[in-house]
């Protein structure tokens, strides 16, 4: 295959992975825009083996490879339950990275592969730079990644991890890896050692930088790691001189950037103090004061009575209802109550869950019609004309003081009013702060009643007492 | 003048994907983001054209000038990397493909 024509199917991929996000609109054109990716993707691999020269063992490894890769790949997409969503997202960015780190290892050893080679064999300063940056950021992601997942997947605290003097830690080891890129481009490509160490250093910094951030701010962690991804790829495509990976890797890295900052609207923090970390600690302090007055708790037979004679019910799900898999019982309760006349709408806080769009993906799984579903922005107006707000799962994002306590340590974040609401019923395992650690002074309001206990066993038993 | 750089064409394409990147990704429906992730995980492991570059280094191909040798390496981690990027390529369009039939309209 000539090389103008290899160029141009890697525009053409670039370009399919283009409508694939595009798709992506509205959910009637997702479905097709998935397709167009996948086509893309068998564009550039194909293209690919048809500029490459195979023999018998090439054949061998790149079968072999695909085969034990993509059975795996099929298998998690398969069995991977929906709540766990969060985590496989960082498990798949931890791969990306370390395969960039790969791939920038092997054009560094092999550059004739790669056709980046000068006539005497060594790589140019450009493209080493590139490989450079590509390995740096890719080993970022993975180590990043693996912490981000080990977190998500409970395997380490959620709780943020603050070294002393963490900020200097990681300049010194951020200017480690500049000059060690300038010591690996001074040497011509010789110098492997420089390449490794930058390689390690970004390991070691990939951990550093997302230690300290806590829980309530994966729904970031995952987005940014996303968007690092997307560079790492970028950089590559600089070094290997191809469309597709340039184009891609520009999308994700946007794609990811642009999610980071609707998180951090959706929190009103800034992103630099996301990335500095140690969320929680202030609040924390804050949440000691204790309980103000006392909460009214009320039973499963209490809320189903009220929500069946209601008129219009908003139900707020949170992380707490994918933990504890209510999704599906909270539907077949949205359908009791419709089966009553009751009017049923589903309340989304952008910050809701571990990932962006995770209470989304968790009702579609539970059947929930996507147009019952709104956004923060969308359905907020609607609560004072709601008789009932049934929260279940979620605090902080439904919490008065962060529009009237400017002392408070979420104060400005948008939250949904379910205050507004005839009566709101929360339902939570204990009368607990949340991730943030702030007191929510909504559970002792005259209209609120608690309904202590699982989401998912408090809901079945509200559906009993319903039917 | 002298010829300009392809590397500037590059960067060229590569700026004008980030706006287009940019502007595609705020058409996506907050609903649909946790796909958006999924099957922008799938696409950067496009990272495979890479990996089977490196996974064929040196073949068919005259002993590299400057004597390294580095192919044998360089097939072993593009194995590797070929392995870990066909993980993301099907596991993140064929779980995109899954989140994506779930979604569906009221039934009127």
């Amino acid at each position: 295959m000539s090389a103008n024509l290899a160029a141009l199917l890697y525009l053409a991929s670039g370009i399919l992975f283009i409508l694939a996000l595009r798709g992506l609109s509205s959910p009637e054109t997702a479905r097709q825009g998935n397709l167009f990716g996948m086509v893309g993707m068998a564009i550039a691999i194909v293209t690919t083996l048809f500029a490459v020269n195979l023999d018998g063992a090439g054949i061998a490894l790149i079968v072999g490879g695909v085969a034990i890769g993509g059975g795996i790949g099929a298998i998690i997409a398969r069995r991977i339950p929906m709540t766990a969503m969060p985590q496989l997202v960082a498990a798949f960015h931890s791969l990306v990275g370390m395969a960039a780190v790969l791939v920038a290892a092997a054009a560094l050893y092999a550059p004739e592969a790669f056709g980046i080679a000068n006539a005497v064999g060594d790589l140019k300063g450009l493209s080493l730079f590139e490989l450079s940056l590509g390995t740096a950021i890719g080993a970022i992601t993975f180590s990043g990644s693996v912490i981000a997942f080990a977190k998500l997947n409970g395997n380490m605290s959620g709780a943020p991890i603050l070294l002393p003097a963490r900020h200097m830690i990681n300049i010194a080891i951020g200017a480690f890896i500049a000059v060690m890129i300038a010591f690996l481009m001074a040497s011509g490509g010789d110098a492997k050692t420089a390449f490794w160490l930058i390689t390690i250093a970004a390991f070691i910094l990939g951990v550093t930088l997302i230690i300290p951030i806590g829980g309530a701010d994966m729904p970031v962690v995952v987005s940014m790691l996303n968007s690092y991804s997307g560079w790492a790829a970028a950089a590559l495509g600089f070094t290997l001189e191809n469309t597709a990976l340039l184009v891609t890797g520009a999308l994700v890295g946007s794609s990811g950037a642009i999610l980071s900052y609707i998180m951090c609207k959706g929190m009103n923090r800034s992103f630099i103090s996301v990335i500095l970390g140690g969320f929680g600690e202030d609040g924390a302090a804050s949440a000691s004061a204790g309980p103000q007055g006392n909460a009214k708790q009320g039973s499963a037979e209490d809320a189903a009575f009220v929500m069946k004679n209601a008129g219009k019910v908003i139900i707020v799900p949170g992380y707490g209802m994918a933990v504890a898999q209510a999704q599906h019982a909270l539907k077949e309760m949205g359908d009791l109550l419709k089966a009553e006349g009751v009017d049923v709408a589903y309340a989304i806080h952008p910050v809701a869950g571990r990932m962006p769009g995770h209470m989304n993906v968790l009702l579609a799984e539970a059947n929930v019609p996507y147009d019952e579903v709104f956004e923060l922005e969308d359905i907020n107006s609607d609560f004072s004309n709601a008789d009932v707000a049934f929260v279940i799962g979620a605090n902080d994002v439904t919490n008065p003081a962060a529009e009237d306590d400017p002392g408070s340590p979420i104060y400005g974040m948008p939250v949904l009013q379910v205050w507004k609401a005839g009566t709101v019923f929360f339902v939570k395992r204990s009368l607990g702060s949340g991730y943030a650690g702030v007191e929510n002074p909504l559970f002792f309001r005259d209209n609120t009643m608690m309904l202590l206990g699982d989401a998912k066993k408090m809901t079945e038993e509200i559906n009993k007492a319903m039917g | 003048m002298e010829a300009v750089d392809p590397t500037i064409y590059r960067l060229a394409i590569f700026v004008l994907a980030v706006f287009v990147g940019y502007y595609v990704v705020w058409s996506v429906t907050p609903a649909l983001h946790t796909p958006l992730m999924a099957v922008t995980n799938a696409i950067s492991s496009v990272i495979i054209v890479g990996a089977l570059l490196a996974a064929t280094a040196g073949v068919g191909a005259p002993p590299p000038v400057d004597g390294e040798g580095g192919e044998g390496f360089s097939r072993i981690v593009g194995t590797i990397a070929i392995i870990l990027a066909s993980v993301n390529i099907f596991g993140g369009f064929l779980v995109t493909q899954r989140m994506l039939a779930m979604y569906k309209k009221k039934e009127r």
